[in-house]
């Protein structure tokens, strides 16, 4: 039985794609945007999160871990030692209020489709179905292969939210089974990419060419994070826009602006890239959201209206 | 501007956009209505006392007496006329001037201070009414009332019970009620039901044992039809009075028409529009004079009655929609003027609102099975958008055969966050009705009053008789029968907790205790039914009411041709969540031993407060409402093993009523937690229970879906109704496409046979403000359970309540 790691499953999702949607989150993610705002979804690894804020600082953690790897600055502040820690969870377990979580979890395409399974009756009558987020969810191939088809053999609709970032055998492959794409076009200036989320995007490119010229644009949703100074520069708006031009029957394009997500990383203890920190300028994307409608583009705005 | 502040601006504009500017007309009548004070009026308890005493129905039998009472009153109470208004008469000297029942209900100086005085739903009372009381209305009732009678035949038992808030009992300060209008309120004349009385009583059959009571009952019926009648007459010469001296000529030819109508109905059945409701607000104002039935009355299904006279009058060029739509203004308007009569004591505890609950239902099935939206069923929802006033409440009822359209019409309306209109499984009402037994063409007739308790409008009695707090219950199945607040034995001896070798010992001592109490109070419910039967008929209300007349019984005795008699059950959520706690912390994990947990509990958590942290979170322990089976399969029990123990108990000896169940709590779930130490879900002593069926305040933290999921598990077509409220993010209705997804949860959620939901859509940020800020926000109105209220004159406690409901964070 095919087995993967998954962060989180949401119900009722709603901006993911038609209907009402189960949305689950694979973990681990090739790429590296200085941006992510799923850190969690990033190491394919268990991770130990800590939220400072809900702690209530009994100490529990400290006497159940078998490492010393919690260490008690005051009385009122812990400190991970992640060299030491190797995600065992008993802090975990030890913890009252779940101050203390393990990022991810193993778990079977059997378990993931009894979840899927339960709200069938929701997708009926809305035309709603799951999408597989991450992380970048083509990153567990094989996992998500098993998923979709299964989840095609049940007759339940099926989107990936993608960075579009696979060997090109694999995303071919895959692609048969994908209903919607909700596909990440970040910078489309190669070595901008590299700099930025640390790999080439030609296999995205690629990828998503093959998709236009097996006439699939009509399944595809193209979305575009919009980051201040690292995307949204002109000379970046430029070239996605002759891109998308150049894209045949686009169903849509999705602006998501970025929002300053840094505590995030502080709970799970990893460093974090972004240099900037302001939150969106809506009047900015609005003028953005016309700029691309006026092109005969249909364009929403995700998270505002 | 903080994130949190441009929301709260966002918000307000919302509301404030949504009260959309009235006609003139309805504008200063519903600026008079919002800003007239709340008071107490002593006339009608003034002419009550003035018929007994002066023995005018002295030598009569009880119904007869009662009659000639009401008759009384219609020709002598005084005849308010709001200007403008175009639907005449009101219960009571004015607009909220509420009268009292001393024959029911004799409330003392101390509670007529109390009344004056209180924070929470003040009546304002005059020195005058003190001094009527002290003279003349406490000296001839005392002792004599229902509520008295009631007392004096509860055994110790009860009392006890009743004492330490296992229950509340409904009846001891109101009469009962619950129903709805049918099509008889409709169709029928007042001359016409004379005619049927007459026939009637030429067919009683002397060898009829009950030949007596029935030839009472048929002359108290035929007495107070023409009390009505002579109500309308005076009306009618008072409106023409008025026109003569009216100089204006439109406003004369206004009050002339009035006049003209009130010379019709009620006599005769409404041919117009206009008509049809000014004959169902006689019978509304005939029914709340009588007695103070609880959930006051209600019209029922409003726009399928009402669309023959609406259609007729359009084509027959008599009426236009916009003037169909001010008198409809002017009719809710009425109900806006007629608050719940006052509550004291207990009673106001489990009821603490303004709000008399008559609910207007739209939608659902006709009869014959098809759906029953037409054009009225969105004039009336314009209506109240237009509105916004406490009442009368609405029902949206939601049959698979009703169209998307008008489900996402209402549902957009719901988003102006006032909480109405909530909605209610009408294919899952007709299941129960049939599943009790009642014919298919009656159970799509039903409809839902009050909170979301269903029946069969216009044909059935269905008696809620009280609130029943299964929380205390587990309370005192932990302690061996004993209530630990007051140290009384009044429970039964069901073993020593720590003494349990596994769960199903948990479970098998707190159903003994169950069904412990309920024999008490059900016995203790025949007694009372009886004495209502006896003491406290109600021929008026039983002209309207299927098939009172025909039997020549009384609603009160029987004579409804369906009976019901409920029991509304309280704390689901904190019950299942309290013995998942213990299932699985003392009996499988061993996080804890029983000895622990009793401990904690008896300290309140002092010194637990790790405990406390384990017990009340949702990772590590199992909570209703999360779609977690392993919390859902206790509720899912309680209710099947509750609803078969209720069921059980024989038909009630006066009026054949089936016995069920609903869950509900208007606010007593707060009285109920005040009573209630701390329970094992990790609940303080004192705080709120759960309400209704929804999931212990905070605890469902997995989404709308999660909750909808937990809470159809259970078997609701086995209960009259159960009530759900959603706390809604506002962001859920800023988009079109957003609604019509929610829409469709509405319709999963039913078609998995919910019974009911109702959404507060509001951020905890803007309750708070509001607490702070009290007077910026005296509009605003929140979804308390099945009814909305003015947040800002909640009880804190109750405030609080609501604040802590989860907000849906998916949204």
């Amino acid at each position: 039985m095919e087995k993967g790691i998954i962060f989180d499953i949401q119900r009722f999702a709603i901006y993911d794609g038609p209907g009402i949607r189960t949305l689950i989150f694979l973990k681990g993610c090739p790429l590296r945007c200085w941006w992510c705002q799923n850190p969690e979804g990033l190491s394919k690894e268990l991770q130990l999160a800590y939220y400072a804020r809900l702690c209530i600082h009994c100490h529990l953690c400290v006497k159940a871990c078998p490492l010393n790897a919690i260490k008690l600055m005051n009385e009122d502040k812990h400190i991970i030692d992640r060299k030491i820690c190797n995600v065992c969870g008993r802090c975990v377990n030890a913890c009252p209020t779940s101050a203390l979580k393990i990022i991810g979890k193993e778990v079977t395409v059997d378990e993931i489709l009894e979840e899927v399974k339960k709200d069938i009756i929701f997708y009926n009558i809305s035309g709603g179905g799951v999408t597989f987020s991450g992380g970048e969810p083509l990153y567990q191939p094989s996992f998500l292969h098993e998923m979709l088809k299964r989840c095609k053999e049940m007759g339940v609709h099926t989107a990936i939210e993608t960075s579009g970032y696979a060997r090109a055998e694999i995303f071919q492959k895959i692609s048969k089974f994908v209903d919607l794409f909700l596909y990440d076009i970040k910078l489309v200036d190669e070595r901008e990419h590299k700099l930025y989320t640390g790999v080439s995007n030609k296999l995205i490119l690629q990828n998503l060419k093959f998709l236009i010229d097996s006439g699939r644009g009509g399944d595809i949703i193209i979305r575009f994070p919009v980051v201040p100074r690292i995307t949204d520069v002109e000379d970046n708006l430029e070239k996605f826009i002759s891109l998308v031009l150049s894209l045949k029957e686009l169903k849509e394009i999705h602006l998501l602006p970025f929002h300053d997500v840094s505590e995030k990383y502080l709970y799970l203890g990893m460093p974090y890239s972004m240099p900037f920190h302001e939150n969106p300028d809506y009047e900015k994307l609005k003028i953005m959201k016309r700029r691309l409608e006026a092109l005969g583009l249909k364009v929403s705005l995700w998270g505002i209206k | 501007m903080s994130f949190q502040y441009v929301n709260i601006l966002k918000e307000l504009t919302r509301r404030r956009g949504v009260v959309k500017p009235l006609n003139e007309r309805v504008d200063r009548l519903r600026k008079f209505v919002v800003e007239s004070e709340v008071k107490l009026s002593v006339e009608r308890a003034r002419l009550i006392t003035e018929f007994y005493k002066r023995g005018l129905g002295r030598g009569k039998s009880v119904p007869v007496q009662r009659a000639l009472a009401f008759k009384y009153l219609m020709e002598n109470v005084s005849l308010p006329v709001e200007p403008g208004q175009l639907i005449i008469g009101i219960r009571g000297t004015g607009v909220n001037e509420t009268p009292t029942y001393p024959e029911i209900t004799l409330h003392s100086l101390e509670d007529l201070k109390i009344l004056n005085e209180r924070e929470v739903m003040p009546y304002r009372v005059d020195n005058e009414i003190i001094c009527v009381y002290e003279s003349e209305i406490i000296p001839f009732w005392k002792g004599r009332t229902i509520r008295e009678i009631i007392f004096e035949n509860m055994d110790e038992k009860w009392k006890h019970a009743y004492e330490a808030g296992i229950w509340t009992e409904f009846m001891e300060q109101r009469a009962p009620g619950h129903t709805a209008g049918g099509e008889r309120v409709f169709k029928m004349g007042v001359l016409d039901i004379k005619k049927e009385i007459r026939e009637t009583i030429s067919q009683l059959d002397p060898s009829d044992p009950e030949y007596l009571e029935k030839i009472e009952e048929l002359k108290a019926m035929d007495i107070v039809a023409d009390g009505i009648l002579i109500y309308a007459k005076r009306y009618a010469e008072l409106l023409n009075k008025m026109a003569d001296d009216e100089q204006d000529p439109e406003k004369r030819r206004e009050l002339k028409q009035m006049a003209k109508i009130c010379d019709w109905v009620p006599a005769h059945p409404p041919r117009t529009f206009w008509e049809a409701l000014q004959h169902y607000w006689f019978i509304h104002v005939g029914i709340t004079y009588e007695t103070n039935p609880w959930d006051s009355f209600t019209p029922g299904r409003l726009d399928m009655w009402l669309y023959p006279f609406y259609k007729k009058d359009i084509e027959e060029g008599r009426l236009t929609r916009e003037k169909a739509k001010e008198l409809l203004l002017c009719f809710f308007l009425k109900f806006s003027s007629q608050p719940a009569p006052p509550k004291v004591g207990v009673t106001h505890e489990e009821s603490a609102t303004y709000n008399d609950f008559s609910k207007i239902n739209i939608g659902g099935l006709r009869e014959n099975g098809s759906s029953a939206v037409n054009e009225l069923s969105y004039l009336i929802l314009e209506a109240y958008d237009e509105l916004r006033t406490l009442q009368p409440n609405f029902a949206v009822l939601v049959s698979e055969r009703t169209p998307d359209h008008f489900l996402i019409h209402a549902l957009k309306i719901a988003s102006a966050g006032y909480g109405e209109p909530p909605f209610f499984n009408h294919d899952g009402v007709i299941r129960k009705m049939l599943r009790q037994g009642k014919e298919l063409e009656d159970a799509r007739l039903a409809g839902v009053s009050g909170c979301v308790e269903s029946g069969v409008f216009g044909k059935e009695a269905y008696i809620l008789t009280g609130y029943f707090n299964l929380p205390k219950i587990l309370e005192i199945t932990l302690n061996n029968g004993v209530d630990p607040k007051t140290g009384k034995k009044i429970g039964l001896e069901t073993g020593d907790p720590r003494s349990f070798k596994s769960f199903e010992d948990l479970w098998n001592a707190f159903m003994r205790q169950v069904k412990y109490f309920l024999d008490i109070k059900i016995k203790g419910n025949d007694v009372i039914e009886a004495i209502y039967a006896k003491y406290l008929p109600v021929p008026f209300l039983s002209l309207w009411i299927e098939d009172c007349v025909r039997k020549g019984k009384d609603y009160n005795a029987g004579g409804a041709k369906y009976n019901t008699q409920y029991i509304q059950m309280v704390g689901l959520g904190t019950v299942a969540d309290s013995l998942a706690a213990i299932r699985y912390h003392v009996f499988e994990w061993k996080t804890f031993t029983m000895d622990e947990i009793m401990d904690a509990l008896g300290k309140d958590f002092n010194g637990y407060e790790w405990m406390i942290e384990v017990l009340r979170n949702p990772d590590k322990t199992p909570k209703y409402g999360n779609d977690d089976d392993r919390a859902d399969s206790i509720a899912v029990r309680l209710v099947d093993e509750i609803s078969k123990l209720v069921e059980s108990y024989p038909c009630s000896p006066i009026r054949k009523a089936s016995r069920r169940v609903y869950w509900l709590p208007t606010t007593v779930h707060v009285y109920f937690g005040k009573v209630t130490g701390a329970t094992p879900d990790g609940r303080r002593g004192g705080t709120p229970v759960s309400e209704g069926i929804s999931p212990v305040q905070g605890m469902d933290r997995k989404g709308i879906i999660a909750t909808f999921m937990s809470v159809a598990k259970c078997d609701w077509d086995k209960t009259g109704g159960a009530l759900l409220n959603m706390k809604l993010s506002p962001e859920i209705f800023d988009s079109e496409e957003n609604v019509k997804k929610l829409a469709q949860a509405i319709r999963a959620f039913f078609r998995l046979g919910g019974h009911h939901v109702q959404f507060n859509v509001i951020s905890a940020e803007l309750l708070r403000e509001a607490q702070k800020r009290p007077r910026d926000f005296q509009d605003l109105m929140v979804r308390v359970a099945g009814y909305s209220d003015y947040f800002i004159r909640l009880p804190k406690a109750l405030q609080e309540e609501i604040i802590a409901r989860t907000e849906k964070k998916s949204f």
